[in-house]
This record gives C-alpha cells, structure tokens and sequence, in this order.
C-alpha cells in the first residue's frame, strides 16, 4: 500500500493556461443569502481512501485541503477536490439533501451520508477521513457496488402482497395501523446501516439491516398478506437471526430509523407469529 | 459497442419512466435505462402531495380541480390535457393505494387530505383539502413503492446508463420530411458508467422521463443529476421544445442553500412573514394569503426583500413561521423539512421562523406531446414510436406556473399513458433499421472531451452559467438582464468548445459524464432564455418588469423552439407558435 500525501489549496493552483483558478468559494458556498457577513471561511483537510483501478492496483490514502464555509457540507469539499484540484475523484452523489441515498460514506470512522454531515460538526480542526462504505466490493474511490446490497432487498419480496379482488376504492387503514410501520417506510436504501454492520463485513451473505428493515415495512403494514413468507425467508440462517444488537445501524441511519429496534420486531414475530 | 434490442426502451427511472414501466414491462418487452439507481432520482424528494378531488374530507370535484389548473397555470394550460390529469387523478392516487403506498389516514381509516397552493373549492371561493400525503415525504413513497412494483414485476433495469443519443429515422434539422414519410424513433444509444462501454438500444418504442433541468439555474432545489438530458437529446435531433421559458421558483427554498422546504408547511397553517413581521402575502392575495400560486407567491417575496423588507444582515431572505403550529402537529406533518432547517441551518423551527427564498424548482416547458404521450416534431406531426412524460415532456397541464402537487399528479397520469400508448404502438410496429455508424456521435463527443487538450473546466463554466442565469434569468427578467445572460451563454458555449476533463480513464469517469451534461445544460439555458427575450409579456413563471402585464392578444399561444442549421454553418435556435387549446374557461384575470 502506498501512501501519497499532496496537500493543496484551490487558490494556490493554476490552470494550464497559467490563469488563476478562482477562489474555491463559489462552488463550496451556494450563495451569500442567509449568512452573517463576519462567517468566517476556514481550511479543512479531507483524508481520502482513493482506488483507481485503471491506474494503480492498490488503494491509497491521499490529502487535499479545502477552503469551506460554516454552512458547508462534507460533499461541498468533495465537490470542491473533483472540480477544482482532481477531477479523477469519484463519488456518487444526487439530491445533496440526504433524500436520495447516494452519498453514504465512511467519514471519520462512521457512516453518514456526505450532504448530510456539516463540516464544522466533523471537527475541521484535525484531517477528516473519507473511505468507501465497508462490505460491498470497491469500484473506483469512494463507489462500491451495489449489487449485492440490492440484491438482499429483492430478496425480501420487498412490495404489498395482497390476495382477493382490488376494491375500487381504497383499502381502509386506521392511522394507528398506520403508525405501526412509519419508522421504516423512511428508509432511502442507502446502505449506510448494512454496511456499518459487523455481522455483514463478516459474512456477506447476511440480509443486513436495510433488507430487514423493508421487510419489516410490510410484515407490520396491515393491508398487506405475505408477512408469513417474509418471515420465513428471514429465519434462513443469514436471516435475523445472525444480528447481534450491536446498534450500529441505528447509529448510521441517516434517516433516524430505530433499526435495530425493527430487527427486533420482526425476531419477535416470527416466534410469536403476531404481527 | 453492444447492441440490444426491446420494443420499448424506457430513459430514466423516476416516477415517469417507473409508472410507465409498470405498464407496457406487462405487455411489451421493456428495458428501462437510468444515470442513476431508481431509488436516486428526484421524484423522491417531492414532499407535500398529489392533488386529486377525492372528497374524502370536504366536498370537491374533479372539475374543480382542472379549472385550479388552468387558473394556476395563467391559461397557457391545455385545457384538454388538464381536464384527464383531473379526471384521472382520482385512479392515479388509488392505483398507489392499491400498490401499498402508505397515504396519512383520516380517523375513518380513508386517505387524509390537506391543502394546498391554489387548490380551491368552486373556482377560488377558499382553500380546498385536495392534496394525498404521505407525512412530508409523498415523492419518497411514490418512488419506492413504484420501484417495489417493479421488483415484484421484474422490470429490466439498465442502472448508471446514460442515454446519450436519441435514434430517429429522419434527419430533422436539415428542414422539412417529405409529407408521404413518417419520423420514427429508432433507438437510443448509451454510455455504461461502470465501464465506459457504448451501448445501442435499438426499440420499436422509446419514453423519455429524464426529469428536468434546475441545474441550469445557482439556486436551485434541484439535484446535481438534473440536467436536461432528455430534452437536450430531443432538442439536438430537431424536436421542439414548448414553453421553455416557463421556469417555476418555488417560494421556500432554505435562504443560501435551495432545498425545498414544501408547500405543504404553508397548507398547515405557516405563515410568510417580513422584516416588519407583516404577513405580506395579504397585500398580495387577500383570499388565499400565504396559498396562493408559487409565482405569486416567489414574485412577492422577492419584492419584499428588494423594497427593504428583507430579514438578516444583508436583507436578503424573508421568514417562514411555523412557531405558532404545536411541535406534535409539526413533527407529524412536517418531519423532514423541519430537520432540513435544523441540519443545514441551525434553525429550530419549534421556536424560531425559518429563513427562505425562491429556489429554481421545476421546468413548466418540455418536450412536446399529446395527451398520450406522443412527441409532436411539429404542432400537430407526431414522431412515431417517441413518447415523453414527467417534467421532459410540456402537455402541456401546467402552462405558466404548475400548482404544487400537479408534478406527481402528472407522473403517475401521463407515465401510465404513455407506457401503454408506447407498448401497443410496439405490437403494431416493426422494428426500423438504425442509421449507419448509430454511435458514431456519441463516440466523436466523448473523444473530443476525452482526448481535448483544452483549457476550459467544466465546474467554472457551468458556474458562470448559473450565476448568469440566476442575475438575467429568474423571477424578474427585463430586456435588458436577458439580452446579458444570452451574451454570457453564447461565450459559454464558445468556451466549451475547448472543455477539458482530468479524469480520462473508462471506468466510471463522473468528470466525463459532467462535461456531456453541461452541454445540455448550456443548450437548454439558452433556449429558456431566447424564448424569454421573445415573449414580452408577463404570465405566470414569466415575469417581465418591461411588459408587466399579460398580453393574450399576442402571447395566448406556446413557444416552440427548434434548432436548426444557420446559413453560416453553425446552429441556431428559431422561434414558432403553437396554439393553446381552450375549451372550458376562457381567460380572465388571475386574482386570489
């Protein structure tokens, strides 16, 4: 493993044509609407787990430091790092507003997603370290495939099942009933909760939290018939069972989902067959 | 370069392309391409609801509702075309019932309804509850539950393709098909991310539901993957675009940042309030206040703010309060933007009114279709086999200012119609021969950014393209703003001619696939910004300072903007009419 350490400045570097890049400020700050005039900018140094396959077999640790404001977000730095000093940094990334699940990363050891995390929470003060999601295969930088993640949710049979005829109106549903299943209907399939799971770095076989957790989304809706199969689907061996309630993905929920707490729901139902 | 083949490719899987797929996957071999997975694509973060006059709260009517649509829309609307999105709204919503979307629930166990911006009982007597919700997450569960229904359907996904090129049998910018041929679509091709490979999709029937364009714009709602793809593809083969210079800001974006903040929190009971703390909106809509239509509404606010009544130090935003709702009641109905406020601002709205101003937030205009989806190449000639829906395509239901909630209404209407139109047009059709070379464009443009030893970076064009279209191009336009952000898109446009990228490996290269989409954004910048120049009146989106009045006896008509070859060789964009369709309501003036 080689380590490459080049630390720079947007404002420092030039273009090829030797005009100055501009100041990082425009791309890191959406505009100066809503902030106090005496916001101080400050440098904030981003530690990045780079992979670039087509270059190097290995993976490395490189640095880049960033101006940014208060307001910022960690994905403001990125953006910063690929459009001002490597455009060869690459990430996923959508809505920039932690609703389209894209950008879940590893920074500073846990799992968040990068739109959501400010800088000025991350403790700018010291390097902050950005690695790929742990358990799902490296592509290039910061992306993983997600194959296998999505793969474990189709497994769950992850939509209403319902039998009989579709009435012409609505199926009737009381909001308790509709409360039962509210936490996991937030899910955004980020997979910030699966991969921050021991149990799945371990054995990538293992459902994970995510598919559990939109498992759960039906097994508790009641207009919906096939709970009795999702649950026996998530009794196989690298079903519920293999979680160990280590709250890990309760932590990383971007969305505040109480996963561990679902998991525990559907470990409940399947021996109580009450749902 | 790989070459499939399926009677209907679908480009782009947000709530369109996913609620169209649904439909022809069960009657035509179906593949559906996206730049991103599914559950990436913005429908998501659509949050206040989706209008349809079930009456399960108060009295209400689906003709109700298509007038609110026409009046909203400052009767640029097809009437027609409003008149089935009201009509089937009532099915629209009841289908996502059915599929398992979880709707807020009425004591009674029904769907719950809430109001909305003009949304009105009996043409605008008061606020009518009309709007299906889930929470302040309704786009989040309409995409993933259309997603589940393609899981439980096995649709073919195509995930982080970028369709690239559009296939037509004709070469439309050389001018007019002789009468006796009709324009067909052939395929689209498309570039994998994963590998950087090409791909040819050759299909009897392509749906384009690529969403919108609010990457044109700085401050805008939308995300960084909407950039017009779509209509740029239909656009680059000579198929007009209607309405561009119809562009909604939506009132509450967060102050600075964009992000929506919905409607939905005003249909609560918020109020918008000044530096004075003068609920504005009364001097503006005396009847509806604070629920008046966004253009309205973002036209005041603006107003506000430049007549000094701004909040802040710089008096640049104004406030919306939400101090006065208890916090249960906001943390039922309110969740996610209310966190929004408290994660990127340090705002708790429980205790303290959140900052906010207009954000770019939704493209009225688009690709032009019927009411079944079909592309029109010119006012009445369709291309056959080419179908649009959603935020690419211009109906046109949403005319000059679309009412809130209309967007995901339009989705699930016009993506059904037009994954069924598309499928049976398929079982009729043969599959028509691709041009020679079919990838040869695409491959001669990321070559040309690949391998460029240009100067130009991509992030410091598409900047100075926003900046110049955030200060020419928003909610007030002159002449004079437009005429400058025109100028500053034509330098652009020179520049990127010499774009360069710095990542210049296959696999997985964003910083290629930035550079093609900002190609189209500059394509499309400058066709909002002619057709501005070009419509000197003010309706709806489309507010000019210099002609601040409606002008229907000039301007009752659609802007259709081709592209086509100038005499000195290069391209140009040239301006037609089309007329709007007017059945029910003649035009009047719009006060709430």
């Amino acid at each position: 493993m080689s380590t490459e350490i080049a630390p720079e400045t947007g404002s420092a570097e030039q273009a090829p044509g030797g005009a100055p890049v501009r100041e990082p400020q425009a791309a890191a700050v959406a505009s100066g609407r809503g902030e106090r005039p005496d916001d101080g900018s400050f440098d904030v140094t981003l530690r990045i787990r780079r992979y670039l396959p087509e270059k190097d077999a290995t993976a490395y640790w490189e640095e880049f430091t960033v101006r940014a404001n208060r307001t910022d977000r960690l994905l403001d730095a990125l953006h910063t790092v690929k459009w001002e000093i490597d455009g060869s940094l690459t990430f996923r990334r959508s809505c920039a507003h932690g609703i389209c699940g894209s950008d879940a990363m590893r920074i500073n050891g846990r799992n968040r997603l990068a739109c959501k995390a400010l800088l000025k929470d991350l403790d700018p003060a010291k390097p902050i370290t950005v690695e790929p999601i742990k358990g799902l295969p490296v592509v290039k930088d910061l992306v993983v495939d997600m194959e296998p993640f999505f793969a474990s949710y189709r497994e769950v049979m992850p939509f209403l099942i319902t039998g009989g005829n579709t009435p012409s109106a609505e199926r009737r549903q009381s909001p308790e009933d509709r409360a039962r299943y509210d936490d996991t209907t937030k899910c955004i399939l980020c997979a910030a909760c699966t991969s921050s799971c021991p149990v799945f770095w371990n054995d990538g076989q293992y459902f994970g939290p995510a598919a559990i957790v939109n498992a759960h989304r039906f097994i508790f809706d009641s207009r919906d018939e096939g709970g009795a199969q999702r649950l026996e689907i998530l009794n196989d061996k690298e079903g519920v069972w293999r979680c160990r309630t280590i709250f890990n993905c309760t932590e990383a929920c971007p969305r505040g989902i109480e996963v561990t707490k679902a998991i525990q729901e559907v470990k409940r139902a399947m021996i109580t067959r009450a749902f | 370069m790989q070459t499939h083949q399926y009677d209907v490719v679908i480009v782009g899987a947000g709530g369109a392309g996913m609620r169209a797929a649904l439909e022809s996957s069960t009657r035509a071999r179906t593949a559906v391409l996206s730049k991103l997975y599914p559950t990436r694509s913005h429908t998501g973060a659509a949050q206040g609801g989706m209008c349809a006059a079930l009456g399960n709260v108060e009295e209400d009517n689906w003709e109700w509702h298509t007038f609110d649509t026409v009046k909203g829309g400052d009767y640029l609307v097809d009437q027609d075309a409003a008149e089935v999105m009201a009509k089937e709204a009532i099915d629209a919503v009841l289908d996502l019932e059915h599929m398992g979307l979880p709707f807020n629930r009425t004591p009674d166990g029904k769907i719950d309804q809430r109001r909305f911006g003009g949304h009105t009982r009996n043409h605008g007597e008061a606020a009518v509850r009309r709007a299906c919700y889930a929470a302040d997450r309704t786009g989040h569960m309409i995409l993933q539950t259309l997603y589940q229904q393609c899981v439980k359907q096995d649709v073919a996904f195509f995930n982080e393709v970028y369709a690239l090129d559009l296939l037509l049998t004709h070469d439309l910018m050389a001018g007019d098909v002789p009468a006796d041929e009709e324009v067909k679509v052939a395929g689209v091709v498309a570039h994998d991310l994963a590998t950087g490979e090409l791909h040819v999709f050759r299909a009897k029937s392509v749906i384009l539901a690529t969403g919108g364009a609010g990457k044109i714009y700085k401050t805008t709602s939308n995300a960084h993957t909407l950039t017009g793809d779509g209509m740029a593809l239909a656009y680059r083969k000579g198929i007009p675009l209607e309405d561009m210079e119809f562009f909604q800001f939506h009132p509450t974006g967060l102050a600075g940042l964009g992000i929506l903040l919905s409607e939905a929190a005003r249909g609560e009971g918020g109020i918008l309030r000044n530096s004075e703390g003068e609920r504005f909106m009364e001097r503006y809509a005396p009847t509806i206040k604070d629920l008046a239509p966004r253009d309205m509404v973002a036209r005041a606010m603006a107003n506000e703010v430049r007549e000094g009544r701004g909040c802040g130090p710089n008096k640049d935003y104004v406030l919306l309060d939400l101090t006065h709702l208890e916090p249960a009641h906001i943390d039922a109905k309110l969740p996610d933007i209310t966190e929004f406020a408290r994660t990127y601002l340090g705002v708790e709205p429980y205790t303290e009114p959140v900052p906010v101003y207009p954000t770019a937030h939704y493209a009225m205009g688009g690709v032009p279709t019927t009411i079944r989806g079909e592309v029109l190449r010119t006012n009445t000639a369709v291309v056959g086999g080419l179908y649009a829906a959603g935020e690419v395509a211009c109906v046109s239901v949403h005319g000059a200012n679309r009412l809130g909630t209309n967007s995901l209404l339009d989705i699930n209407v016009f993506g059904k119609r037009a994954g069924i139109a598309a499928a049976e047009y398929s079982a009729a059709a043969e599959l028509p021969e691709l041009p020679e070379s079919p990838g040869a464009a695409v491959t001669a443009l990321l070559d040309r950014v690949l391998g460029g030893d240009g100067t130009e970076k991509v992030a410091v064009l598409r900047r100075e393209l926003q900046e110049a279209m955030d200060a020419g191009a928003q909610v007030f336009r002159t002449a004079e703003s437009l005429e400058a952000t025109l100028a500053t898109i034509g330098s652009l446009k020179e520049r990127y001619a010499s774009v360069a990228v710095q990542d210049k490996g296959k696999q997985f290269n964003t910083d290629l696939l930035e550079a093609v989409e900002l190609g189209f954004l500059l394509d499309l910048a400058e066709v909002v910004v002619v057709g501005a120049l070009a419509r000197e009146e003010s309706r709806g989106g489309h507010f000019r300072e210099d002609f601040p009045a409606r002008d229907d006896a000039r301007f009752l008509q659609h802007t259709m903007a081709y592209l086509r070859q100038a005499p000195d060789g290069g391209t140009q964009v040239e301006l037609g009419a089309k007329p709007v369709t007017i059945t029910r309501y003649q035009p009047m003036e719009r006060k709430y």
